[in-house]
């Protein structure tokens, strides 16, 4: 392949058409792929739904169980953990597309045309939030039908779906950093356990109430358990400030971090080259 | 790449030149052993998985214990005969992997070349796939005792719970060698790996029966994985007993023969 020297500096602006036009191609593009190539995606719809049902049939019992919210089934406390954990695939899967463009050389031919090079990882993660917010969408609208409601109401909807891209861009920044780092769309995949204990050392699938020792402390001190709680409250609740708060500040906050990681890791590639 | 016709090269006797079938078969084996040792990276998340996935519902689910009814007050007693089937059920797809790895590579021709009988080809991996969930389940067991897990029948709970693992071992790897030989590449992995996970998280695998309620409950009376499950189990939670054994051997059995047969009859379709 050919070598392509580029300017180093992620902001670098570029000199023909202007760099959010540029971000919402990339975000067009990646988006596309999505919906062009259903195989890779289809995964991080249905596992969501399956852990769903298996938890609703197994657990429907736990909710009387001290520690446990207030929920009229399973199925109701749930849903946050499957928009999560459908939100955390989907990122993994924007970050292994991000490698492939790499593998492929598309990454070169993308950095030797006059494009901002920050625009190129900003439309993957906007690509990745788009994604994440359908995912919500879609797991809420799957879900209605078997009687789970959003008590919080239409402000609370939005306030998930929010929150859904949200948490995608925020992941997807660190599956991208890992892209940017390795090139490898085998080490991003690769990297989706971590994701998943992550998520298990949560309280995504059950209440950190009812959870005792270590377990309770890793839990207590995981950000994703707040993130869950929050969509959890504005799913199993009314609408309050605190779980607003939660489902939509706490995204960000990781996202400010994978978004760091990620511009550090596309500056690291672009001085090696 | 050169190819032969297999169908004058293949031995299907037990007295091929090349030795009998169970040496060329432990040659086989040995050979899979040794890529333990070269490629660990491919063997290593087989061995972590079942511990974090035992680990991990343990943790999570602990409080599930305190449902009434529930057969056992330690979680780690319930989801460790869970994580140990579902390494060895692993272990099993591992060799649909290893084998469309050989048919990508050319290995997997050279091997049908060679003076052995054909069904080699599958009891070399098997056995390979056997000494793979003894180191598993070996680990992940070693693992859980640490963290609490306490069988009620020392003996016979890890004897029918090792059994229980051999014989999941052995369904998969029938099916993933199968389904190896169906799609000769990996297009078959995901779904080796995703009927595998179906069939044993379809079953009691999170909660007992009686405390199951829908659809779940009507599936997993009636997938024999449960009762397999239930077979590893039971000296974990109440002790050994044949009520909770012939129904997980008896499946172990039939589904063996079934995907043994299916990837023998699709390992001879590779000759034509």
């Amino acid at each position: 392949m050919t070598a392509v020297t580029a300017p180093v500096g992620a902001a670098t602006p570029a000199r023909s058409g202007s760099f959010w036009r540029q971000t919402a191609a990339m975000s067009r593009r990646s988006i596309l792929a999505f919906v062009r190539q259903p195989a890779l995606v289809i995964p991080s719809l249905i596992f969501p739904l399956f852990f769903a049902a298996l938890g609703s049939s197994s657990f429907s019992k736990a909710t009387s169980l001290p520690g446990f919210p207030e929920v009229d089934s399973f199925l109701d406390f749930s849903l946050a953990g499957s928009i999560v954990q459908g939100v955390l695939f989907g990122s993994v899967t924007g970050g292994a597309a991000l490698a492939t463009d790499i593998e492929a050389g598309f990454f070169d031919r993308l950095l030797a045309s006059p494009t901002s090079r920050v625009g190129i990882l900003l439309g993957r993660l906007a690509g990745a939030a788009a994604f994440g917010a359908f995912q919500t969408v879609f797991f809420i609208v799957v879900l209605l039908p078997f009687g789970v409601s959003i008590k919080s109401g239409i402000v609370g909807f939005v306030a998930i779906v929010l929150s859904g891209a949200l948490t995608g861009m925020a992941f997807g920044g660190f599956a991208a950093a890992m892209a940017l780092k390795t090139g490898s769309s085998e080490a991003v995949q690769g990297s989706f356990p971590l994701l998943f204990i992550a998520l298990f050392l949560s309280s995504a699938f059950f209440p950190r109430e009812t959870m005792t020792g270590v377990y309770g402390h890793i839990a207590d001190a995981n950000p994703i358990s707040y993130l869950v709680e929050g969509i959890r409250g504005l799913t199993i609740e009314s609408l309050s400030a605190t779980n607003l708060a939660e489902a939509l500040l706490i995204p960000v906050a990781i996202g400010v971090v994978s978004i760091g990681i990620a511009l550090r890791a596309l500056n690291g590639r672009l001085a090696a080259r | 790449m050169t190819t032969t016709s297999p169908s004058t090269t293949a031995y299907d006797s037990e007295q091929a030149p090349g030795g009998t079938l169970v040496r060329s078969s432990w040659v086989l084996a040995v050979r899979g052993l040794r890529s333990i040792r070269r490629l660990p990276s491919a063997f290593i998340p087989s061995l972590v998985m079942p511990i974090f996935q035992a680990v991990a519902f343990s943790g999570t689910f602990y409080a599930i214990t305190k449902v009434p009814g529930f057969p056992t007050d330690k979680a780690i007693n319930w989801f460790l005969p869970l994580g140990c089937l579902m390494g060895a059920g692993f272990a099993g797809v591992g060799l649909g992997f290893s084998t469309v790895r050989d048919l990508e590579t050319g290995f997997y021709d050279r091997l049908r070349m060679a003076p052995s009988p054909g069904f080699t080809q599958i009891l070399g991996p098997l056995i390979l796939c056997w000494v793979r969930v003894l180191i598993v389940v070996g680990t992940v067991l070693g693992v859980g005792l640490l963290l609490g897990a306490r069988p009620v029948d020392w003996v016979l709970g890890i004897l029918a719970l090792l059994v229980a693992c051999l014989g999941v071992a052995t369904i998969s790897a029938g099916w993933g060698l199968g389904l190896a030989f169906v799609f000769r590449d990996m297009r078959g992995a995901a779904l080796m790996q995703l009927t595998l996970f179906n069939a044993l998280f379809l079953t009691d695998a999170q909660s007992p029966l009686s405390l199951m309620t829908g659809w779940l409950h009507t599936v997993a009376r009636y997938n024999p994985f449960t009762y397999i499950l239930r077979l590893g189990r039971q000296g974990f939670l109440q002790g050994v007993s044949w009520h909770d054994t012939w129904g997980g051997l008896l499946a172990i059995v039939v589904l063996s023969v079934l995907t043994l047969t299916f990837a023998h009859r699709k390992q001879r379709s590779l000759d034509g």
